[in-house]
């Protein structure tokens, strides 16, 4: 077997593996050993929760064992999974009205995550409670995304708020925060153009438009939205703290999860920079957008069917 | 970040042996954990690293180390030549037909950068000599023909449509007539983004492969990609059977491990790199670059030498 060959047999057996692995450790080891602990970390780093956050939990779980709180095998799942949801457990209230009117959402991310996907889902989810939504088309960069937006407007029964393409986006949004008031809308939700968060002049661009609503409605954006792909790696690390720092986001939507990706990353993130997931996108369809549970989204990371 | 560190960390790690002329098992496991970390870190796939750096350690403490003088340069020349040797042999060719149209089909996952890739890959054609036609075969995503529309205006290329109505397939097959009629001697076919786990929309692809008969079937995969790039490729080389992949958004500070992982496990050569939005943003793949980008260390051979 050539060295592609071996790996690839290798790789579908680690797949496979994966989703009994802990099962296994747990039947498989008579004590907690370096071995079983090798194999969980390998749990963990396939499911993209990176080296450091994969480093800190290993090492929570040492210090467990020597207070007795891990004895034996059995014990170290149900450990692991309650350390994993406490690292994810919001630390705000999910997104609601309150007594803003219009309630602004800001939508911002790399390239192709699900933005304005993401924000057809939303919208649909505020027009099912019986909500006035409006939609801004604030990425006025990529082909067709203004026709895009119009589509999931159509789809939802939400307006849009458009320029043509190549305009301002700083302009859309203060024409749509205008006009949300205006009109008594109860949400907006701004779209913005896929930006890689390395991009200073885009960042910049960003800046602008994220003060120009602030600017218009008081304590406006009320939420700032960072659209993850689940698909993505480590990268998603340095995503969230930079378009922090420039938009100030408020939560995370992780979309993709449909996928068999399991988007451990967001794991990393929260325990590192506090940056909580508020919602997860589990199709392409308008009602496939879900509140996101750490119990339940720590439980697929371990691939359990219950 | 830990890559940032790898070359300064093997320099450290060797300072402290330097002298000692030979290494020991235990030498060459503490250099290949920092090793480990940073094709980690790099979003290699786990399964390829571990391969990666058991094979390296038993080159490192065989022979040619323990004899060397200088053990410490050997260890960084075996990473290295092991990481070059596992991203080489690629080359940015398309397999162009002595029969016209020569036929390219893009797929992958959503929001990879297919429809984009379809433009960019048109206008470097077209700039050949070439003379493309696009074929617009995402039915599904809301603009998705709009979309490709507008990039067809810009490079002034025709753009095949049979709007949302008709099927995938039908609108793959009708293409080649409709390319023989203008004369266009290269079809690129924009397909829908799709989930290697979607057994209908795989299937629908290979009606397409089997209609159209492409001659390249390109994946576009997304730098940023994690640990499950090794899956998607798979799955996809697995039913259509790939000829290369285009590696894109590698304009941002991904360290594109997915390139590795895949190249490792299925293979495929990595014929281009995205390297912006716009649509001349298509370079040819340098796979010692990629190397170099995976490992964080921007001067390889510097180090080689200095150490
Ligand atoms: N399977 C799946 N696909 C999704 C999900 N969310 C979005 N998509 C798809 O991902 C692709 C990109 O989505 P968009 O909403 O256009 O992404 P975007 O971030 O607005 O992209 P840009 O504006 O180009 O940066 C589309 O094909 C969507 O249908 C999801 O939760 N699951
Ligand atoms: N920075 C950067 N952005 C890119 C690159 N390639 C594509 N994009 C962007 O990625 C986003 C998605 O690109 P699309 O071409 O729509 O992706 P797709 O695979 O056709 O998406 P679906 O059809 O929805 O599956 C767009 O915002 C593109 O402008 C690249 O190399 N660099
Ligand atoms: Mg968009
Ligand atoms: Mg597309």
């Amino acid at each position: 077997m050539g060295f592609f060959d071996a790996l690839k047999a290798g790789m579908e057996k680690t797949r496979k593996n994966l989703t009994e692995n802990i099962e296994r450790l747990v039947v498989g080891y008579a004590q907690i050993d370096d071995e079983l602990l090798e194999e969980l970390e390998a749990i963990l780093l396939t499911a993209d929760v990176g080296v450091k956050t994969t480093e800190t939990l290993l090492s929570d779980i040492k210090a467990a064992i020597k207070k007795k709180e891990i004895e034996t095998p059995q014990d170290l799942k149900p450990y692991l999974r309650k350390r994993m949801t406490e690292i994810l457990a919001l630390n705000a209230a999910a997104i609601s009205q309150g007594g803003h009117k219009p309630l602004v959402l800001l939508v911002v991310g790399v390239n192709g995550v699900g933005k304005t996907t993401t924000i057809g889902k939303l919208g649909r989810y505020f027009r099912q409670q019986g909500k006035s939504v409006m939609l801004a088309a604030g990425d006025t960069f990529r082909a067709a995304a203004i026709d895009q937006l119009e589509i999931w407007g159509k789809r939802i029964d939400a307006d849009v708020m458009k320029h043509t393409e190549g305009a301002d986006p700083a302009a859309v949004a203060y024409d749509a925060c205008k006009s949300a008031v205006a009109r008594g809308v109860d949400v907006l939700i701004i779209d913005t153009a896929g930006r890689l968060h390395t991009k200073t002049n885009l960042m910049e661009e960003l800046k602008k438009v994220h003060r120009v609503i602030a600017k218009e409605i008081v304590g406006a954006p009320h939420e700032t939205l960072l659209v993850l792909d689940a698909t993505t790696g480590q990268n998603a690390m340095s995503q969230a703290n930079i378009f922090s720092q420039a938009a100030q986001v408020s939560g995370i939507v992780l979309t993709k999860l449909d996928g068999s990706a399991k988007g451990g990353v967001v794991l990393a993130i929260k325990h590192e920079l506090d940056i909580p997931v508020r919602w997860i996108g589990v199709g392409e369809g308008m009602d496939d957008l879900r509140p996101f549970i750490p119990e339940e989204f720590v439980a697929a990371l371990f691939a359990d069917k219950e | 970040m830990v890559f940032e560190g790898l070359a300064d960390k093997l320099q450290d790690t060797f300072k402290r042996l330097r002298g000692r002329g030979k290494l020991s098992e235990t030498d060459v496991s503490e250099a290949l954990r920092e090793v480990r970390m940073a094709l980690l870190e790099a979003d290699v796939n786990f399964k390829v690293v571990k391969d990666f750096v058991s094979r390296v350690k038993e080159r490192a403490i065989g022979q040619e180390v323990m004899d060397s003088l200088t053990p410490g340069q050997q260890v960084v020349k075996i990473v290295y030549d092991e990481l070059a040797a596992l991203m080489g042999g690629t080359q940015s060719r398309l397999n162009i037909s002595s029969r016209p149209p020569t036929v390219i089909m893009l797929v992958g996952l959503q929001g990879a950068g297919k429809t984009t890739t379809a433009g960019k890959l048109a206008n470097l054609l077209q700039r050949q000599n070439k003379r493309p036609l696009l074929v617009a075969a995402d039915v599904y995503r809301p603009a998705a023909i709009k979309q490709l529309q507008v990039l067809g205006q810009q490079l002034d290329i025709p753009v095949f449509t049979l709007g949302d109505q008709e099927s995938p397939v039908t609108i793959a097959q009708k293409s080649i007539d409709q390319a023989n009629a203008l004369l266009r001697d290269v079809v690129i076919i924009d397909t829908a983004g799709r989930l290697h786990i979607n057994e209908e929309l795989m299937q629908e692809l290979r009606l397409i492969k089997g209609q159209a008969k492409p001659h390249e079937i390109l994946l576009v995969v997304d730098a940023m990609t994690g640990q499950d790039a090794v899956g998607v490729a798979e799955a996809f080389n697995g039913q259509l059977g790939l000829d290369g992949v285009i590696l894109t958004k590698l304009d941002g500070d991904a360290r594109g491990g997915a390139a590795l992982s895949i190249k490792a496990v299925t293979g495929c050569p990595i014929k281009f790199a995205g390297m912006g939005e716009k649509l001349d943003a298509l370079e040819p793949f340098y796979p010692d670059r990629m190397a170099s980008r995976i490992l964080g260390m921007g001067d390889v051979l510097g180090l080689i030498e200095k150490a």
